[in-house]
């Protein structure tokens, strides 16, 4: 079985605190890391090597230093990288990089399974993975929680959804996007870092994709952010001691007085 | 007249509340623009009430699209449908709610529509000099909100965050045209099949509740969860958790709120022994009302809250509990 996996360098928000004053992210110093929520994407497809002997590449768009990304995929266990990257795609909406990502994955031969993070901790769109399927023309089911088992080329997983658990069973080749129930993500093993530090990672730009340059970047890219501004705070928070019993109970009147005042 | 669209949701044959929701945004674009405001609904044997309360909501035109298989959401189906009548009407705007299907439908069909789509947007307005739908969402966790259109692709695609507007009032007598069309035969092809469904054992969705009473790791042992879920049954409110609450296994991950977990935006939002990390903000920080109860001054839910009660859970929870059961209406 080949399985890609899609991921994304973002900047670190685990580190991140906010500004007492603006209230806006301290983004000083902050870290680039993988996206979170695409390790466990990283995870699924280990343990779906483990069961069913797979190979794996991982795709990342980005800028040159996304090869840290792709490196800490590597350390993990991926067994090879792929970095798709190029001044052209700067600017492109998710139309855009879902095209630029699915040209780049058709170049790369015929994968089974295409596995992607369920969206990134920076955009928060979570449309990467159904754009890209489409463009593929694949199959996708998102918000998967559950690999269960691979069967006559269909593969059964379940997807989380707002009032429970769907069994779904997928004709492969297709994409799935994956939350944290899949499993919790391994750390880099120490063969793995090795291997990430020594390993080549072959690249893809505009000119070895042989994009249609009116379908990316800026120009290619459906969707233009107008603005960008802070959300208004309006709170202002009502702050009640309860170091002693007296206070306590002042606090939880005053508490129930506020809801009530409220009418929440 | 190119129109605004809603895509209305269904649930074993039952308009779901949440596409009463989107009429509330169509009707207000619809008004500024002059516009039509009509609703689309795939699924099977949906039953007549439910697309006339459509119409009573304010949708002018209803187009209901039927066959068996499109009993349940599935991708490719429901794309096939959508995209025959993104060819028949030419939608100027389809707003879909952000749900696992909204989320899920929309850009597998924006990629081959060519159309420009919008993820999880909190505000919608129409440009004054352009027309244009302006579509306002919140990005990096909810620090920012960003604006943005789509000039020249059609239709013009969003997805609305589910609890972000009332939904649109019922109005006696409004009348309004029932279309109901068969799928086209290419939905009947799908590469994913339904096998079967498990609801989740809590009785309370997180993401519907009005109030949401949530624990983080100030709670200290699964055990202590009691607690919390005896003042969210008190309150009406449904149990969520912070991320280190998840992960040390003490409730399950659907109850998991912030960044890698679900957004919430209730009425109501009660934190207790949640520090406020920026990965549970960004789940949280647009309640309506933010109650945060916590030992430490200076911990950073206070940041986002409109009440803080700085004390030990152990010592206010019971107190609190006793109220509540004394009858205490805060209703």
């Amino acid at each position: 079985m080949r399985i890609a996996v899609c991921i994304k360098q973002v900047p670190e928000t685990k580190s991140v605190k906010m500004d007492p004053e603006t209230r806006t992210v301290i983004r000083q110093g902050v870290q680039a890391i993988i996206n979170p929520l695409d390790l466990y994407a990283i995870e699924a497809a280990l343990q779906l090597k483990e069961a069913y002997d797979a190979q794996i590449t991982a795709v990342s768009m980005g800028p040159p230093q996304a090869v840290t990304a792709l490196k800490e995929a590597v350390a993990m266990g991926v067994d090879e990288a792929v970095l798709i990257s190029d001044r052209a795609f700067a600017g492109s909406d998710t139309w855009a990089t879902s095209y630029i990502l699915a040209e780049a994955l058709k170049q790369l031969g015929e994968f089974d399974l295409i596995l992607c993070g369920e969206r990134a901790t920076d955009g928060d769109t979570g449309q990467v993975g159904p754009e890209m399927a489409a463009a593929l023309d694949l199959p996708v089911v998102t918000y998967v929680n559950h690999i269960n088992e691979l069967e006559d080329g269909k593969l059964k997983v379940s997807r989380l959804v707002e009032n429970g658990t769907q069994k779904l069973s997928m004709q492969l080749p297709g994409v799935l996007t994956v939350v944290k129930e899949i499993g919790e993500p391994r750390l880099p093993t120490f063969r793995g870092k090795l291997k990430a530090k020594e390993i080549e990672l072959p690249g893809f730009d505009l000119e070895s994709l042989k994009l249609d340059k009116s379908l990316i970047g800026l120009k290619g890219s459906p969707t233009r952010v107008v603005k960008i501004f802070r959300p208004e705070v309006v709170r202002n928070c009502e702050l009640m001691k309860a170091e002693t019993e007296a206070q306590t109970v002042e606090a939880v009147d005053a508490m129930l007085a506020f809801i009530k005042e409220e009418s929440v | 007249m190119k129109n605004i669209w809603i895509l209305a949701e269904q649930d074993a044959g039952e308009v779901k509340a949440v596409s009463y929701e989107l009429l509330t945004r169509g009707l207000a674009l619809a008004e500024k623009s002059g516009r039509k405001l009509c609703a689309m609904i795939f699924g099977n044997n949906i039953s007549e009430d439910g697309l006339n309360e459509l119409i009573a909501r304010g949708a002018e035109r209803v187009v209901a699209v039927e066959a068996p298989e499109l009993e349940h959401f599935l991708v490719e189906p429901y794309s096939v449908c959508m995209l025959d009548l993104i060819k028949k009407y030419e939608p100027e705007i389809i707003l879909a709610a952000a749900t696992t299907t909204g989320r899920t439908l929309m850009p597998y069909v924006a990629m081959t529509a060519d159309a420009g789509l919008t993820a999880d947007c909190t505000e919608l307005d129409i440009e004054d000099e352009t027309g244009l739908l302006l579509q306002t969402r919140p990005a990096i966790g909810g620090n920012i909100m960003a604006t943005i259109k789509c000039p020249e692709h059609r239709p013009q695609m969003s997805t609305i965050r589910p609890k972000s507007t009332p939904e649109a009032d019922r109005q006696e007598g409004r009348a309004g045209e029932l279309i109901r069309l068969r799928a086209p035969a290419e939905a009947s092809k799908s590469r994913v099949y339904y096998e079967g469904f498990e609801p989740d054992t809590e009785e309370m969705n997180l993401q519907d509740a009005e109030r949401v009473v949530v624990v983080g790791r100030g709670i200290k042992t699964q055990a202590n969860i009691k607690l919390a879920r005896k003042l969210a049954d008190l309150l009406g409110a449904a149990l969520g958790a912070s991320r280190e609450v998840i992960d040390r296994g003490w409730l399950s991950y659907p109850h998991q709120i912030g960044l890698s977990g679900k957004t919430v935006t209730p009425k109501l939002y009660i934190g207790i022994g949640v520090s406020g990390a920026i990965q549970h903000l960004a789940g949280m920080q647009t309640s309506e009302c933010i109650i945060a109860i916590n030992k430490d001054p200076d911990a950073q839910i206070f940041h986002v809250a409109d009440f803080g009660i700085v004390g030990d859970l152990f010592e206010v929870l019971p107190i609190l509990i006793e109220k509540l059961k004394r009858g205490e209406k805060i209703c």
